[in-house]
């Protein structure tokens, strides 16, 4: 008798969650399997893509690819289209690093008149990504969502520090979607949805970011935090940990100095943007096969790349 | 089926001699149950009673061990599904591919190629361990003279080919070295049984999806055929990513002992010609259960990714990953240059060394002895404390070998500033950043 091996769809699934509006309006999460193990059950929704953009336009920028891409586009406005035409992209990420209060510290006025302006110029769902100073960051994402509303945009992220006033103002007030952000640990991870849940924000408005790292720098973290997630969730039916996981791959990848170091310093290593492209697409596809439901990315090969590899597995 | 600890304990003389090392039988009945010890420990065991538990006690998935000498590799062995069960063992190799259809100089400059990826991260070898060598039909004759050539390149060798006699030749000049005949399938089991068996070498199966997979060995196992690996690699990256997960979840997890080998993925044959695709991949089979992950090529840039992101899932969880104590010279640091200190766990020398480096500014990073912990657990621990520093500075000879006398300590442990300072006279203790990712303005602003 031919060899037919055990199936293992899960009754519990993850929650679907809506980003954006109108025919570019996208879906997240739903499956009740593994990640790909299409074999077991389809996947409700394929894991989809969304690109990184800073507010400071291309500065800092190392990667000739990148430059190459955004070639001719004067403002982040222009940017943010172009990168809307990019293969295999479904949703915009506006990166506000220069909101920081230890960098450019810009203001909260300027931020919010530049994610309107990107807003009116694209389709696709927006998110946002604050700059990690939990005070700025809560004033910053209250302003946008205010500014934003109706646009069913992410804001990331809500932490364990500033929740409250994220959760009460992008959840309840403004009725955005909102990202959860903890540091790869599963009992972080769950907490941080308990205590947005008390507060009144729906299961259905919520995402997680459980944490990102580049493959190398204590990558194993993140993974047996995204297995475990996972377990919980489908095998144990845990409504908490349901909540389907966004993870910004490019903005660890492009800090470490296999993406960095000039070709100069270590010219065995060779071109630096092929370096750059395949730390962006290992740690993509580590993060997809461990169940993040969107990856945050930023090169065009890399993107075109990963949307292929989601593809060929759906 | 496993056996719990209670039915072995049953068979056991329950005499609490001792001789296999436990205290009682019921403690030796429960480690075997755990898989921690072997059944033929006990020496009072009725013969009959031995042959019914080591059949069920065996591990669920084989070990495979091929290659020789330096180039001997273990394959297998896996327990769980995944990492934060207990651990993974054996950590997934790389194979890159050669052809009988390449003519010399494309061969010896591919080989060339390969050898250039070679170095150490954090203690271990990063490099292909495998050649994959591709039979294209076209005579033994070139068969064998790629085989003779990879043979001279020193690493382990695939010998991807399904006609039984190119493949027996092939054998003839290397099996000494233990390569894996890859090829067998349903039309040619018996003669590729036949030449691996009698060459000793493990044989690569494969078959028409997992059904198909199943049969095949099934069959080389009833000639009494345990020498195996399972090429996973189907006509599609999605078929290839079914059949590598079912073979390894039906084996752990449904304890289906027929497909407890290790796999082969063939990513050169799935995604040719598309490197990017080959890494993404890659990525998603060393997380996925590729024992032996087969790429076209393998550049520096795919190197750095792949190796560091296997180096970390194939890190035992109960263990850390540690660096060598010693002074490591940042930025072409000399004896004059200021002197940084933390521990040795991977991750914060990997995070601490990439900004100073960031920073371009010379700095000698001082890591010391600390059992892998990070800073707090380390301090907390006592492994990182004013007293463990100046054991450290002495035996490393700091003083004599470093004129700076400026040492920046982290920011988490600066209550321990005024011990140091106590311990190491005539050092200037300076209190840097909370977490690693301020170092670069930091340091610039401490040059400045």
């Amino acid at each position: 008798m031919a060899f037919t091996p055990k199936k293992q769809a899960f009754n519990a699934k993850i929650n679907a969650v809506t980003l954006g509006t109108g025919d570019k309006s996208i879906v997240i999460g739903g499956e009740n399997v593994l990640p790909f193990y299409t074999f077991d059950a389809p996947m409700a929704n394929a894991p989809k893509i969304a690109v990184e953009i800073s507010d400071k336009g291309l500065a800092g920028i190392v990667s000739p690819g990148i430059l190459d891409f955004y070639a001719g586009c004067e403002t982040v406005v222009d940017m943010a289209k172009k990168a809307e035409t990019m293969e295999g992209v479904s949703a915009i990420c506006l990166h506000f690093e220069s909101a920081d209060p230890n960098a450019e510290n810009t203001s909260v006025e300027d931020c919010v008149a530049l994610a309107k302006a990107v807003a009116d110029a694209v389709e696709m769902p927006i998110l946002v990504m604050g700059c990690k100073n939990i005070e700025k960051d809560a004033e910053l994402f209250n302003a946008i969502s205010d500014a934003l509303q109706g646009k069913n945009i992410l804001v990331l992220s809500a932490r364990e520090e500033n929740y409250k006033n994220v959760g009460a103002s992008a959840g309840l007030a403004y009725n955005q979607k909102v990202g959860a952000e903890s540091a790869v640990d599963i009992n972080l991870a769950k907490q941080l949805n308990v205590l947005l849940s008390q507060l009144g924000v729906p299961a259905q408005s919520i995402c997680m970011n459980v944490g990102s790292s580049a493959a190398g720098y204590g990558f194993e973290y993140l993974s047996s935090t995204l297995d475990r997630v996972k377990a919980a969730a489908l095998a144990q039916n845990d409504a908490q940990l349901q909540m389907p996981i966004v993870t910004p791959i490019s903005s660890e990848t492009w800090g470490v100095k296999e993406s960095m170091s000039p070709e100069e310093e270590s010219p065995e290593w060779g071109p630096l943007d092929e370096r750059g492209i395949e730390m962006e697409v290992c740690t993509a596809s580590a993060c997809l096969v461990g169940g993040s439901d969107m990856v945050i990315m930023k090169h065009p090969a890399a993107v075109a790349t990963i949307a292929k590899f989601i593809d060929s597995l759906m | 089926m496993a056996l719990k600890g209670l039915d072995i304990f049953k068979l056991t003389p329950k005499k609490n001699c001792k001789e296999c090392g436990s205290p009682t039988c019921m403690a030796f009945s429960m480690k075997v149950a755990s898989g921690a010890v072997s059944i033929d420990k006990c020496p009072h065991m009725s013969a009959e009673a031995l042959a019914t538990l080591s059949e069920s006690t065996a591990p669920l998935m084989k070990t495979i061990t091929v290659g020789a000498g330096s180039n001997e590799h273990k394959l297998g062995g896996e327990t769980v599904l995944f990492r934060h069960e207990k651990t993974l063992v054996n950590r997934n190799l790389y194979a890159v591919t050669l052809c009988s259809c390449m003519d010399d100089a494309e061969i010896d400059a591919k080989i060339e190629q390969i050898k250039k990826v070679d170095y150490e991260r954090i203690g271990e070898r990063e490099y292909v361990e495998f050649l994959f060598l591709n039979y294209a039909g076209n005579g033994a004759e070139k068969y064998v003279a790629l085989v003779n050539k990879a043979m001279a390149a020193d690493r382990a060798l695939v010998l991807n080919c399904s006609d039984a006699d190119v493949a027996k030749a092939a054998l003839d000049v290397c099996k000494a070295a233990k390569p894996i005949l890859n090829g067998a399938n349903a039309e040619n089991l018996d003669a590729m049984n036949a030449v691996a068996t009698a060459a000793g070498v493990t044989l690569g199966v494969t078959g028409e999806g997992i059904s198909g997979i199943y049969d095949n060995i099934k069959a080389l196992e009833a000639k009494g055929n345990k020498n195996l690996i399972i090429d996973c690699t189907g006509k599609t990256a999605k078929e290839t990513f079914a059949n590598a997960v079912q073979v390894r979840r039906s084996n752990l997890k449904d304890q289906e002992r027929t497909l407890g080998y290790p796999s082969i993925v063939n990513l050169a044959a799935i995604a040719e010609g598309d490197l990017h695709m080959q890494t993404a991949l890659a990525s998603a089979f060393t997380l996925r259960y590729g024992s032996i992950i087969v790429m076209e090529n393998m550049t520096y840039a795919e190197a750095l990714a792949l190796y560091g992101l296997r180096q970390n899932i194939f890190t035992d969880p109960q263990k850390p990953m540690k660096v060598e104590p010693g002074i490591y010279a940042l930025n072409g640091a000399d004896e004059n240059s200021v002197c940084s200190l933390t521990v040795d766990f991977a991750l914060t020398y990997f995070l601490v060394s990439g900004e100073y480096e960031r920073s371009k500014c010379p700095v000698n990073l001082l890591i010391t002895d600390a059992s892998g912990m990070s800073v707090l657990t380390a301090w907390a621990a006592g492994k990182f404390s004013a007293g463990t520093i100046k054991k450290f500075f002495d035996e490393a000879d700091i003083e004599n070998k470093i004129k700076s006398r400026t040492l920046i300590i982290p920011g988490k442990v600066a209550v321990m500033k005024g011990e140091i300072e106590a311990k190491l006279p005539g050092w200037n203790v300076v209190v840097g950043p909370m977490e690693a990712v301020q170092l670069v303005k930091f340091i610039k602003d401490f040059n400045a």
